[in-house]
Formats: structure tokens, C-alpha cells, sequence
């Protein structure tokens, strides 16, 4: 059992089930992200944790005690809603101290709790000032110092970074990563960056469709993705999913994959359990960064193939440059170093770090290896 | 810049100008030229209205039409003037606009934030109420005022009065409501606050400008009911608007008409004093719910 339990929990609004029967146990001092497209239900979770829903059947415990049917604020959870959800009509202050307030908690005893989160979020020049009159950096800072306050058991964060805009939002990402290294508090945060469930947590549960289709840590998720949908959700630019065939040359295990042109080239595999796909079709999922030119290619890896394509687009973005090539039939990004002498229309020789390839089963979408 | 804004905006000519200025003043004495007749015609002697002009300045300037309406007129069988009636109509007023207020708004609250099974039907029957005509509900009116023994008293036209304004305070507060974020009353759960904390502390707090839509139009259509006042207040509990009519029609003597203009104004100054308070709070809460509600 663990700090924060979801057990098969399942919401249902009428006949329809939007979640289907969760199940995470969080340890305490964890930072569990849910990520996932619009209306996976990661927000409708997080609203049965904090009690804003109520749970159709299973069960929620934190530290072993059974919430169902519990008042949000007798959870000892705090959240940080995405609008911020400030009470316009009061001072900083008081947005921080009205939880407090409302739980009885003597005057001193508020204003010196309020008085050490404003000094650890740095809010104290803001203290009597109202919401109206903050930027939405501060505003952030103040909704988490009024979660804070409460020190409670679990916070939940709904989205709390969606409303900056991308330089503040990367400035708040660390914050809050600072914030949780120091704290060492249990966060449950819902979003659907992956970049930023895949920086912020010690743990993802990628959702989709209201199942959970992947709990991991992030490298899990990343390295290995449980499915098509895992491995083209997280990362960016997305994993590249080629078609492609087994099979068995003199021993070694390869997968044939067509070329711009049709000619098919001979990607030999590592993974060995593939030996019972030999003459089937499989996807094969190529993160672009392991599409290289020759010199880029990763030396530790134990099986780097060539393969020579036709570039058809290149994109520089800085420190990458971005190359698109047709492999299988399918578009498949590449990521160059900046330098590479890469050009539109020109034949290129790249090298593939087979070892980091994931392939999955074509009809249930499901990773079969590694 | 101001070249440039000239340029496009601006360049309406000088005679343009002067004809929508002179035009929007012609309307504006227009619609003050009642005002104005009212006002000269009180404070003229009676000979000076008998005599023929109107819309003359009267030639002896005198208050004693005020002093009369106000305290010595003849209404109906009673020589006390509208004083009487004036303090009626505040009593009845005030509790109903207060009370017609308060519930709209939490109504208003209730169907937005605690939203259960039906709530929009119920909504929908309270709105009915704004469309139902006076005349319809006279006679059952009547009869629960009678039942409830309150029948030709100022509570009873309270009650009334409340009844009636529910429909139409609900209407503005659940409209304002609507656009209040729902995750602030979320959040307000989380802190511990319960179902009138978050009432008191959080929503009426930001409702000013609709409470103040609310009052005066609960307050203007109040004050000038002359239906349910004359119907179940008669005598000594008539609001002001009846009084006025016992004033205007008593049938004894002559005709003083110059006390009838200042009776008039009495009559209509609360409304009016309220609209100059807060008129600009009413076109901004008119506003701020019609565009987001």
C-alpha cells in the first residue's frame, strides 16, 4: 500500500465510463504526472482525488484512509487550478491564509505560515495586493503559496502552466521542480505537455481514451512505450513508426524496410525475442534523434546500421537541423546535428541506432519488443 | 500620430458637428420639456395655471403647493397629504427590495454553482414569472394574503412584491453567476469553506454591479406599482402611487393642480434619485451580464 492508492477506480457519468478502472499507487515524495490528449479523463482523476467529483466505483486512500465520499477539505490536499482561481475580492493574504481561516487556525499561527511561504515564493512585496493587479507569473506563485500554506499531504496541480506564455512557462517548469526537490512533498500534476511531464516527474501515466495506457518513469515511457499511442504521444518531434519485415539472413535477424525508391534495406535487429516474427510485418519505432549521419552515430551502441535514402526536406532549427526522408511508404524525421551536410534531393548515408528501436505489433498496436 | 488620427476618424466638418450638437440638445429638451412643465407648474399660485399658460415662469414663485401635497392635502376622505403614503411606499419598499434581492441572488448562486437534476427546468418556470401579466395572479394573491391574514397591510404587499421580483432577480444573478469561474468555488471547497461561506465571502463580494442592476430595477418597478397597491392596500396602507391618484381625483372642491405637478414629483423623485446614483453602475452591470452571461 502506498502513500496515495487508486484502486480500480472508475467514473461513469450516467451509462457512459469516461474512466475505466485506474489503478496507481504513488509512494510518498513522488511527482506522478498525468498526461494525455483532451478528455483522456486526467483532469476528471485528479478532481476524484481532490474530491470535486465523486467516484462511481473503487476506492481513493491516501495514507490508507479510505476518501470516498469525503469532503475536499478534510483530505489534507492543496490544488493549483489552471486559471489560478484567486478570489478577486481579496489581497494576497488573505487568497493565501482564507484556507487556513476557514480551518480555524488562530490569527498568529496563520500570518506566520503565510509570512515563510511568501518569503520561500518570494511574494512578499505582493502581500497586499490583489489578484487583479499581479502579472500571471505571480499570480502562479500565489496560487501555489496558497496550496503550500496548508503543508498538506498531497498537492494536485491542474494544469497550472498552460496560461503563461512559453519563456515564463519554461522559468515556472524548473520552479516547480526546485520547489518539490526541496519540499520533498507527494504532487499528482495533470497536463498534456509532454515535454512537461517528461521533465517535472518521477513518474508519467500517459491516458487516452480514460485508460491508463502507460505507467512508468519517464525514461520507461520514453524508452520504452507500451504502445503506438505511448510512443508517438511523448516526444517531440514524435517517434517515427515505419512498417516493416521481419526476417532471418543467414542467422542474423533483420528487418526489411522499403527506401524512397522501393529498394529495401537491411536493418539488423537486437532484439531477440523477434525471432518468432521471422517473415511477418511489424512497426518499427525509430526516435529521430537515432537517425544520424555516420560521424553523429552514438559509439556506445552496439548496432548502428546504414542506410542510404533520399532527403526530401531539411528544417534547421538551431542546434538541430531536422531532416524528412520516406521510409516504408511513411514520412520519417530525422534529427542531424546542426552541421550536417545534409541538402534537399541529395542521397544521404544514415546511421540508425537499431539497439534504441521499439517494434510493435501491427495489429494490436501493442510494443512486442524489447 | 494625431495627423494620422485625425485623418481617418476625426474629419467630421465643422457644420456636421454643429447639426448633431444642436440636434441631440433639441431632443434633449424635448425629453425634459414634462420635467420642466412639472417643475414650473408647482410652484405656481393656482390663479397663474387657471389663467391659461403653462408653460409660462410662473410670475409669484411659491412653495406652498409643495407644503400642501405634502402634508395637507385632501387624499381621498383625509386631509394629511402624501406624507403618510410617502413613509407606506418606503416600508414596502425597502424589505422588498432587500429581500427580492438577496434570494435572486442566491438562486442565482444555487443554479449555477450547486447545480442538481432539473435545475434548468426550475430556472425556466422561474422565468415564466417575469411573463406572467399582473391581472392573472390578483385573485389568488388575494386569497393567500387573506389566508395568510396579512391582506390589506404594507407586509403583505412586501410578500407580493418579493413574489413577484424573484423571478426577475434570479434572471440577472444566475445570468452574472454564469460567468463567475466555477474553479473559484472549487477552490474555495478545498480551502473548507461551506455553501454560505462561499456565498458571503467569495461570489457577493464581485457581484456589485448586478446587485446594483437588481435594486434599481426591483426598486423603480416597486415604487411605481399602482396594480397590486391599490388592490391589496387600500386606505391607510396605500402606497404613494394610490395616494396620488386619491390626490388627483378627490372630488371636493376645486382642483388644485398646482398641488397635483408637486404631488407628482414627490411621487417619482425616489426612482429618479436612485437612477442619478446609480445609473452608471446599472449601464455597467447591464453590461457585464449581458456580454458574458
Amino acid at each position: 500500500m502506498g502513500f496515495l492508492d487508486i484502486d480500480n477506480t472508475t467514473k461513469a457519468y450516467g451509462a457512459v465510463e469516461v474512466l475505466h478502472k485506474v489503478d496507481i499507487t504513488i509512494e510518498e515524495g513522488e511527482f506522478l504526472v498525468l498526461v494525455g490528449p483532451s478528455g483522456c479523463g486526467k483532469s476528471t482523476l485528479l478532481n476524484m482525488i481532490a474530491g470535486l467529483e465523486e467516484i462511481t466505483s473503487g476506492e481513493i486512500r491516501i495514507k490508507g484512509k479510505v476518501m470516498n465520499g469525503v469532503h475536499p477539505s478534510n483530505r489534507n490536499i492543496a490544488m493549483v487550478f489552471q486559471s489560478y482561481a484567486l478570489y478577486p475580492n481579496m489581497t494576497v493574504a488573505k487568497n493565501i491564509t482564507f484556507g487556513l481561516e476557514m480551518h480555524g487556525t488562530p490569527k498568529a499561527e496563520r500570518d506566520k505560515a503565510m509570512h515563510d511561504v511568501a518569503e520561500l515564493l518570494q511574494i512578499t512585496p505582493l502581500l497586499d495586493r490583489k489578484p487583479g493587479a499581479l502579472s500571471g507569473g505571480q499570480r502562479q506563485r500565489v496560487a501555489m503559496g496558497r496550496a503550500l500554506v496548508r503543508n498538506p499531504d498531497v498537492f494536485l496541480f491542474d494544469e497550472p502552466l498552460s496560461n503563461l506564455d512559453a519563456k515564463l512557462r519554461v522559468d515556472m517548469r524548473t520552479e516547480i521542480k526546485k520547489l518539490h526537490q526541496k519540499l520533498g512533498t507527494t504532487i499528482v500534476y495533470v497536463t498534456h505537455d509532454q515535454i512537461e511531464a517528461l521533465t517535472l516527474s518521477t513518474r508519467i501515466a500517459v491516458m487516452n481514451g480514460g485508460y491508463v495506457q502507460q505507467l512508468g518513469t519517464p525514461q520507461e515511457i520514453y524508452d520504452t512505450p507500451a504502445n503506438i499511442f505511448v510512443a508517438t504521444f511523448m516526444g517531440s518531434p514524435a517517434m517515427n513508426i515505419v512498417p516493416a519485415k521481419v526476417a532471418d539472413e543467414n542467422g542474423r535477424l533483420v528487418s526489411h524496410v522499403a527506401m524512397h525508391d522501393g529498394s529495401v534495406t537491411s536493418l539488423p535487429l537486437s532484439q531477440a525475442n523477434l525471432m518468432d516474427w521471422v517473415g511477418k510485418d511489424i512497426l518499427l519505432g525509430i526516435r529521430p534523434e537515432t537517425i544520424t549521419d555516420e560521424d553523429g552515430a552514438d559509439r556506445k551502441s552496439s548496432n548502428i546500421a546504414q542506410m542510404t535514402n533520399r532527403i526530401v526536406v531539411t528544417e534547421p532549427a538551431g542546434s538541430d537541423t531536422f531532416v524528412t526522408m520516406t521510409m516504408g511508404g511513411k514520412d520519417v524525421i530525422a534529427r542531424m546535428r546542426s552541421d550536417a551536410d545534409v541538402r534537399p534531393g541529395a542521397e544521404f548515408t544514415f546511421a540508425v541506432n537499431m539497439e534504441k528501436a521499439v517494434a510493435f505489433d501491427p495489429e494490436t498496436k501493442e510494443r512486442i519488443a524489447p | 500620430m494625431s495627423v494620422a488620427s485625425q485623418d481617418n476618424a476625426m474629419r467630421t466638418g465643422r457644420a456636421a458637428r454643429v447639426f448633431i450638437y444642436v440636434f441631440l440638445l433639441v431632443f434633449a429638451l424635448f425629453y425634459l420639456l414634462p420635467f420642466f412643465i412639472m417643475v414650473v407648474n408647482s410652484v405656481k399660485p393656482l390663479g397663474e395655471i387657471t389663467g391659461g399658460n403653462m408653460i409660462a415662469l410662473p410670475k409669484t414663485w411659491t412653495i406652498e403647493p409643495w407644503l400642501s401635497a405634502w402634508s395637507t392635502a385632501q387624499i381621498g376622505v383625509e386631509p394629511t397629504g402624501l406624507r403618510p403614503y410617502f413613509w407606506n411606499s418606503i416600508k414596502m419598499v425597502v424589505p422588498a427590495v432587500i429581500i427580492g434581492t438577496i434570494i435572486g441572488a442566491l438562486n442565482g448562486y444555487i443554479l449555477t454553482k450547486w447545480r442538481f437534476r432539473g435545475d434548468t427546468l426550475i430556472f425556466g418556470l422561474m422565468l415564466f414569472s417575469c411573463f406572467i401579466p399582473f391581472q392573472i395572479v390578483l385573485i389568488p394573491m388575494a386569497r393567500i394574503l387573506g389566508i395568510l391574514d396579512i391582506a390589506g397591510t404594507t407586509p403583505g404587499l412586501v410578500l407580493v412584491h418579493v413574489v413577484y421580483g424573484i423571478g426577475f432577480s434570479t434572471l440577472y444573478f444566475r445570468n452574472y453567476y454564469a460567468a463567475f469561474p466555477t474553479e473559484l468555488v472549487r477552490a474555495a471547497q478545498i480551502d473548507g469553506a461551506g455553501f454560505f461561506q462561499i456565498f458571503y465571502r467569495i461570489l457577493l463580494p464581485s457581484s456589485g454591479p448586478i446587485a446594483v442592476v437588481c435594486v434599481i430595477w426591483l426598486f423603480t418597478n416597486i415604487w411605481n406599482d399602482f396594480l397590486f397597491g391599490a388592490s391589496f392596500a387600500s386606505g391607510g396602507a396605500a402606497p404613494m402611487t394610490v395616494a396620488l391618484n386619491n390626490l388627483v381625483n378627490s372630488s371636493t372642491g376645486v382642483r388644485e393642480y398646482n398641488v397635483h405637478f408637486a404631488g407628482a414629483i414627490m411621487a417619482a423623485l425616489p426612482t429618479l434619485l436612485v437612477y442619478i446614483v446609480a445609473g452608471r453602475y446599472f449601464v455597467r452591470g447591464l453590461m457585464a451580464g449581458s456580454v458574458k452571461g
